[in-house]
């Protein structure tokens, strides 16, 4: 009797985590109808938002979302999969477990800590040094033109990749020490060098995990919300130049959503946030079965 | 591969050199690199929080705008009251979840989509949840209250608290277990004073890791728990919150506020990595490395 009674709240509790997924997509369904309704799929394609006079398009959002994040993969994923290699393969034992720790801490710093410290610190430091080089450099590209603010989509995607650079390479780090060491000695004893031993013994085996950890990544920084609300700038404009300020999904909602002048407006916020919703569950979901699928022990065939 | 014919030329053998050497070097420019922001991170919040810290930061309530002094004491006991209320639910759903994920469902069809969905709902951004309470408690209640702030953060620690359970019961020997069923003590007693019991510092580890995490959410109390600028410890009021003061701060234009927003930073990193070095210790000193 009290066995089952058991069981069936243990059950209960476990499926909790199910009707949370649920409750969340019905409250964010039921309360941005009055968009989904009125704008349709034009919601997600129209780049004029201006809330007073009831025009909601969430395209610049969207774009500054998928900018910022594309950055901070640009500069995070290289950086993390070198210090993954130097702490599966090239580190002493006994700095290996200080660097996890540093990287665990890393994690653990809250989100507007991250944005306080960028708007005080990493944003004039960009400002005065890192800008004017990359405008010299690379202003030809026209992706960093002048004016510059400092703030933008550029320091969004620096600050981002510090945020993310710990769960990417603690992630690939696991995966990497969970290819077998007969390969990386397979390898060696046919007279490779150290890197090829990695290239060809670890990397190769890995990839498949290597590329979940940074599609988890990946997920972190399109949800990532009050560290790119501090510095993006906010501007709901979509421009070339990454040095302009811009604005990304969870930022907007962030902002303005108690602010909202209407219901039409606080609905359009929420249907931004259900695109997230669905858009970081998509992503989360392909992340979890490719870690899944090499950290399992299952052979990382190659496709 | 090119390289799985080695040429025993000299031009080659050093090319070989030559990528090898530069793949090190770059292997230790890039753990360099972001140690670097790591430490800038630390020393700037030691060096400007630690100024800006007095007694009066704990004790005051914020002080008018213009005026200097005032401290966050309401932040700080309104976060201590919303984690409490986290806690609260979220760490016995979460447990039991762990335990009907290790003990019931070991290899079961249900327990693996559970456990897919606990991950998938680590990563769904935390504003979604805020926005998501709103539309549960807010509306309904007409008003942003603390209950609503608790809320949020209580489930966002369950997929946590359940994975590291079900990871640190899956740890436990067999063997304890049987003893336990073999002297005629009841499945679910064996479960809660035995096993549970058994792989407690685990389990401990793992609700702290959660209440390290939504100590310092900020995004979801935006809408659910508001702050306030006064005390208030009352459940169906808005309430202060430290991470939402910090934000309101740092953006504001005064330096007095900016000072302040450096103070709770620390503050707050502070707290967390204290528990999370804590774990840490508890962890590394073998309780658990002794039930594998």
């Amino acid at each position: 009797m009290a066995d089952s009674t058991f069981r069936w709240l243990m059950l209960l509790c476990a499926l909790s985590i199910f009707a949370i997924v649920a409750l969340i997509a019905i409250e964010l369904v039921t309360h941005s109808q009055m968009t989904l309704a009125k704008f349709g799929l034009k919601f997600f394609v129209g780049s004029a938002w201006d809330p007073v006079s009831g025009e909601f398009g969430a395209l610049p959002f969207i774009f500054g979302t998928l900018v910022s994040s594309a950055v901070s993969l640009i500069l995070a994923v290289p950086l993390a999969v070198g210090v993954a290699i130097f702490l599966t393969e090239m580190c002493p034992k006994a700095l290996r477990g200080s660097f996890s720790f540093l990287t665990e801490l890393l994690a653990a710093i809250p989100s507007v800590v991250y944005g306080t410290w960028a708007i005080f610190t990493l944003v004039p430091l960009l400002r005065e040094y890192v800008d004017p080089v990359l405008i010299k450099l690379l202003g030809w590209t026209g992706l960093f033109v002048q004016p510059d603010f400092g703030i933008g989509m550029f320091a969004a995607g620096v600050i981002l990749a510090i945020m993310i650079l710990p769960i990417i390479s603690s992630l690939t780090r696991e995966v990497m020490t969970a290819v077998p060491h007969t390969q990386r000695e397979a390898v060696l004893a046919l007279g490779a060098t150290r890197w090829e031993m990695i290239r060809m013994g670890v990397l190769r085996n890995a990839r498949v995990g290597i590329v979940g950890s940074i599609i988890l990544g990946l997920g972190r920084a399109l949800g990532e919300t009050m560290a790119v609300a501090m510095v993006i700038g906010s501007s709901p404009t979509i421009s070339k130049s990454l040095l302009a300020p811009g604005y990304s999904m969870a930022a907007v909602i962030a902002n303005e959503f108690n602010e909202a002048v209407s219901d039409v407006h606080r609905s359009a916020l929420i249907e931004i946030g259900l695109a997230l919703f669905l858009v970081t569950i998509v992503v989360n979901a392909c992340a979890r079965l490719l870690v899944w699928a090499v950290t399992r022990g299952a052979p990382a065939r190659a496709t | 591969m090119a390289t799985t014919h080695p040429k025993s030329s000299t031009a080659n053998r050093r090319w070989r050199w030559f990528a090898n050497h530069t793949a090190s070097v770059l292997a230790v420019a890039s753990t360099i690199l972001v140690i670097a922001p790591l430490v800038a991170i630390f020393v700037d919040l030691v060096y400007k929080g630690a100024v800006s810290l007095n007694w009066n930061f704990f004790t005051k309530l914020p002080a008018p705008v213009g005026e200097n002094g005032g401290g966050m004491a309401n932040s700080i006991v309104g976060s201590a009251l919303l984690l409490g209320l986290a806690s609260l639910m979220g760490v016995p759903i979460g447990i039991s979840a762990g335990i009907y994920l290790s003990e019931y469902g070991r290899g079961t069809k249900l327990s693996n989509v559970v456990r897919f969905t606990a991950d998938v709902l680590n990563g769904v951004p935390s504003i979604v949840m805020g926005i998501a309470v709103y539309g549960l408690i807010v509306v309904p209640q007409k008003g942003f209250s603390a209950f609503a702030g608790g809320v949020v953060l209580g489930i966002m620690m369950i997929p946590t608290v359940a994975r590291t359970t079900e990871e640190m019961l899956l740890m436990e020997p067999h063997s304890i277990r049987e003893a336990a069923l073999g002297l005629g003590v009841p499945n679910w007693r064996s479960m809660l004073s035995i096993t549970l019991k058994t792989a407690m510092p685990g389990v401990i580890t793992g609700c702290m890791l959660a209440f390290a995490r939504v100590a310092g959410e900020t995004a979801p109390l935006l809408f659910t728990a508001l702050g306030n600028e006064f005390w208030s410890t009352a459940l169906n009021q808005p309430i202060a919150a430290l991470p939402l003061q910090i934000y309101v701060y740092a953006l504001g234009p005064y330096d007095e506020w900016h000072r302040l927003a450096w103070a709770g930073s620390l503050v707050l990193v502070f707290l967390i990595v204290v528990s999370v070095a804590l774990v840490r210790f508890v962890t590394t000193r073998g309780v658990l490395k002794g039930a594998s």
